[in-house]
């Protein structure tokens, strides 16, 4: 029960749900809900784990990873954007194909064990810092510093940038972004695109760095609907999801380390002497999401920053719309 | 009013193609026309789907060839199709009832476990005492689980209708909180041997089965269909009833199709949303109660293999419409029963996701009207 140890593990694993946030980030704001964040993060997950287990470069896995995230996505585009499906389905149907897919995919790769991981790093002079530096800059995967680039990097995109203008307009105003030039369709199959590819990024990280090895659907135990979740936390805005995907992966975390020791202040431990309430414990986290998501919701908060007006509905030219 | 579709905007069509496609806003619908896209769109993905395993390394007729006969080739099997569809058509119904007024209820799961833990309490608590008779023991349970059901479904309804909070993350949420809770039960209170399951109920906690009549008619001898699937039709007549025979379901398609001007109307939509709610998780949590009392005659762990889950596409395969829940549940039901000795064992759900997609795709030739024209010189 160390705090330093639940954070740091946090930081670590909370990478899984940023990089998938941030993705599902672009392609809402963008328009576009994609519920299969789920689905494209195990295909991203399978085929890094794969790739780097067949050829033992795991940096060329995580490419790959992402790029199956990105192939994925762009089926939900072309369903979504073109065909003008209701989108809440087609993101249900791209679940349930990236989790069947991966475990095809992934039928031989349970018994490959942990291989060929991602390095980690410790960042002189910042790894010095007293309480932050061994909670982020000691002994993390390389990916964990790629996601804190990551969140400055999306926030500055979206909202100080001309393209991040037009990701933010086709998002809350197609209609007029069309009318002001800017090729709505073409851009929102990009962002959805780019949002699978993160989603990939997400489930290469699990297989390649975070909890190495492939356990089927179990992989990803869900993280793309937290990640989902994060996104609505964080109000679409990068840097709140990133202290959601930390926040929720360190409460994780010190519900696992809960079960450990003997007694609690000084009380003999619930969880150590009866193990079957720990699964009470294990409750707690979806428990939090959805206590966050009705702080969160609520008619008031969404008036001043809520969803982008556009999300969910697809852009018709020549049709009224939002 | 007609309009272009977006995929072949003006600027692509310019392409030296001899015929353009052109695209016309559909201002109504023919009646055959969604099940004609509907049997086509099932058609394409289990092409797609075959081509898939053909590169997995698979023989895709041999393996469709393989799932029809394993479920639908003799009696005995057809028998066992139609277990596993029961489960499928009340949680379908609950899906598709749900979705007509666009609530995403992806809770079908979570809301069958509860039913099944308090269908299961009644008999292990015990509500009734044992040695009370089936005659009051089975309703008892119905009414347990569907109570159960109920409750846990009302939840994402009332978050939804009075905060509105994101329905399809708190059913999820819930989903993996019903099964911790489960977990919680057949290991602890209610585990027997060691094993994640409890003892199992009196014989009086049955639902019958054919089989049960074997002696009278030697034919029904190990026919496993339960009383289950006879509770699945008679909701399925109820649940098209209440859609299209009441002022509910009136409303409930009302608000399903426009929302704004459902409101204008004076529609109850935050009462509504938690009713249809309600009753959606009703209908999941009787297909717990089917399975525990019906089935396997305990609770134990993997009560569910993800009927909840696939209860999304039967519904959507159904187009809502509770009498087609039925058929899509009976398809899906053989998926389900040949598919857990196809390896490897993604591939039903693999096909699952591509029927979805195939269907969702499928509809826009119901929204257009496609014309392939040859291009003026």
């Amino acid at each position: 029960m160390d705090p330093t140890i639940i954070l740091a593990a946090g930081v670590a694993a909370g990478t899984v749900y940023l990089f998938a946030a941030v993705g599902e980030i672009f392609a809402e704001r963008a328009g576009v809900i994609n519920l299969g964040v789920e689905g494209m993060m195990l295909m991203g997950a399978v085929v890094a784990f794969g790739t780097a287990v067949g050829t033992g470069n795991p940096w060329l896995g995580l490419v790959l990873g992402m790029l199956a995230g990105g192939l994925l996505a762009a089926l939900h585009a072309i369903i979504t954007i073109s065909f003008q499906a209701e989108q809440v389905v087609s993101g249900l149907a791209l679940t349930f194909l990236g989790s069947g897919l991966a475990r095809v995919l992934g039928e031989d790769l349970s018994k490959a064990g942990a291989t060929a991981l991602l390095p980690t790093a410790t960042i002189p002079g910042l790894s010095a810092v007293p309480v932050i530096g061994p909670i982020f800059f000691t002994n993390q995967s390389v990916l964990v510093y790629v996601g804190f680039l990551l969140v400055p990097a999306t926030w500055y995109w979206i909202n100080r940038t001309r393209p991040g203008l037009h990701l933010r307009a086709i998002g809350e105003s197609p209609t007029a972004a069309d009318t002001l030039g800017v090729d709505v369709y073409r851009l929102r199959y990009a962002y959805v695109i780019i949002g699978g590819v993160f989603a990939g990024l997400g489930g290469a990280t699990i297989t390649l760095a975070i909890s190495p090895g492939w356990f089927s659907d179990l992989t990803t135990g869900g993280a793309g609907w937290i990640a989902i979740a994060i996104v609505i936390f964080a109000r679409w805005n990068p840097l709140w999801a990133a202290v959601g995907a930390y926040a929720f992966a360190a409460i994780r975390r010190m519900i696992i380390d809960l079960q450990g020791p003997e007694t609690l202040f000084g009380f003999p431990n619930p969880f150590f002497e009866d193990h079957t309430l720990t699964f009470f414990l294990q409750m707690l986290p979806y428990v939090l999401v959805i206590i966050v998501l009705v702080v969160v919701s609520g008619e008031a908060l969404r008036k001043r920053v809520g969803a982008p007006a556009a999300l969910g509905i697809p852009y018709v030219r020549g049709e009224r719309g939002a | 009013m007609t309009a272009r579709a977006p995929a072949r905007r003006p600027g692509h069509a310019r392409m030296a193609l001899p015929w353009t496609v052109r695209a016309e806003r559909r201002l109504e619908v023919p009646r055959w026309l969604p099940v004609a896209t509907t049997i086509g769109a099932v058609a394409v993905a289990l092409v797609i789907g075959g081509v898939i395993l053909a590169f997995a390394g698979g023989d895709p007729i041999a393996i469709y060839a393989h799932i029809l006969r394993s479920s639908f080739g003799s009696l005995g099997v057809l028998s066992d199709t139609l277990v596993k569809a029961t489960p499928l058509i009340l949680t379908g119904l609950a899906c598709a009832l749900a979705f007509r007024m666009r609530l995403w209820n992806i809770g079908a799961e979570g809301q069958l476990l509860m039913g099944a833990w308090a269908a299961s309490a009644v008999v292990l608590v015990p509500i009734v005492p044992p040695g009370t008779p089936s005659i009051i023991t089975i309703p008892v349970m119905m009414v347990a689980a569907m109570l159960a059901g109920g409750a846990y479904g009302a939840i994402p309804g009332i978050l939804k209708a009075v905060r509105g909070v994101n329905e399809i993350i708190v059913t999820l949420m819930l989903n993996y909180i019903a099964a911790l809770w489960i977990s919680y039960w057949v290991f602890g209170p209610w585990n027997e041997g060691g094993f994640p399951i409890t003892p199992q109920f009196p014989p009086e906690a049955w639902l019958p089965r054919l089989s049960d009549l074997a002696e009278a008619i030697p034919a029904f001898s190990g026919l496993t269909v339960h009383l289950g699937l006879l509770i699945g039709l008679v909701a399925a007549v109820l649940v098209h009833f209440l859609l299209y025979r009441s002022r509910l379901g009136y409303e409930i398609r009302l608000i399903g199709d426009s929302p704004r001007a459902a409101r204008y109307a004076g529609v109850n939509v935050v009462r509504n949303t938690i009713v249809v709610f309600a009753i959606s998780g009703a209908l999941a949590g009787l297909a717990g109660m089917s399975e525990v009392s019906g089935v396997v005659h305990r609770l134990q762990l993997t009560i569910s293999p993800g009927y909840g889950f696939t209860a999304v596409i039967v519904a959507y395969i159904a187009k809502l419409n509770p009498y087609g829940v039925v058929v899509a549940a009976i398809a899906f039901g053989a998926l389900i029963l040949a598919g857990r000795e196809i390896q490897p064992s993604g591939i039903p759900a693999m096909i699952q996701g591509i029927i979805l997609f195939s269907l969702i795709a499928s509809e826009v030739f119901l929204r257009y009207r496609f014309r392939i024209e040859r291009r003026a010189a």
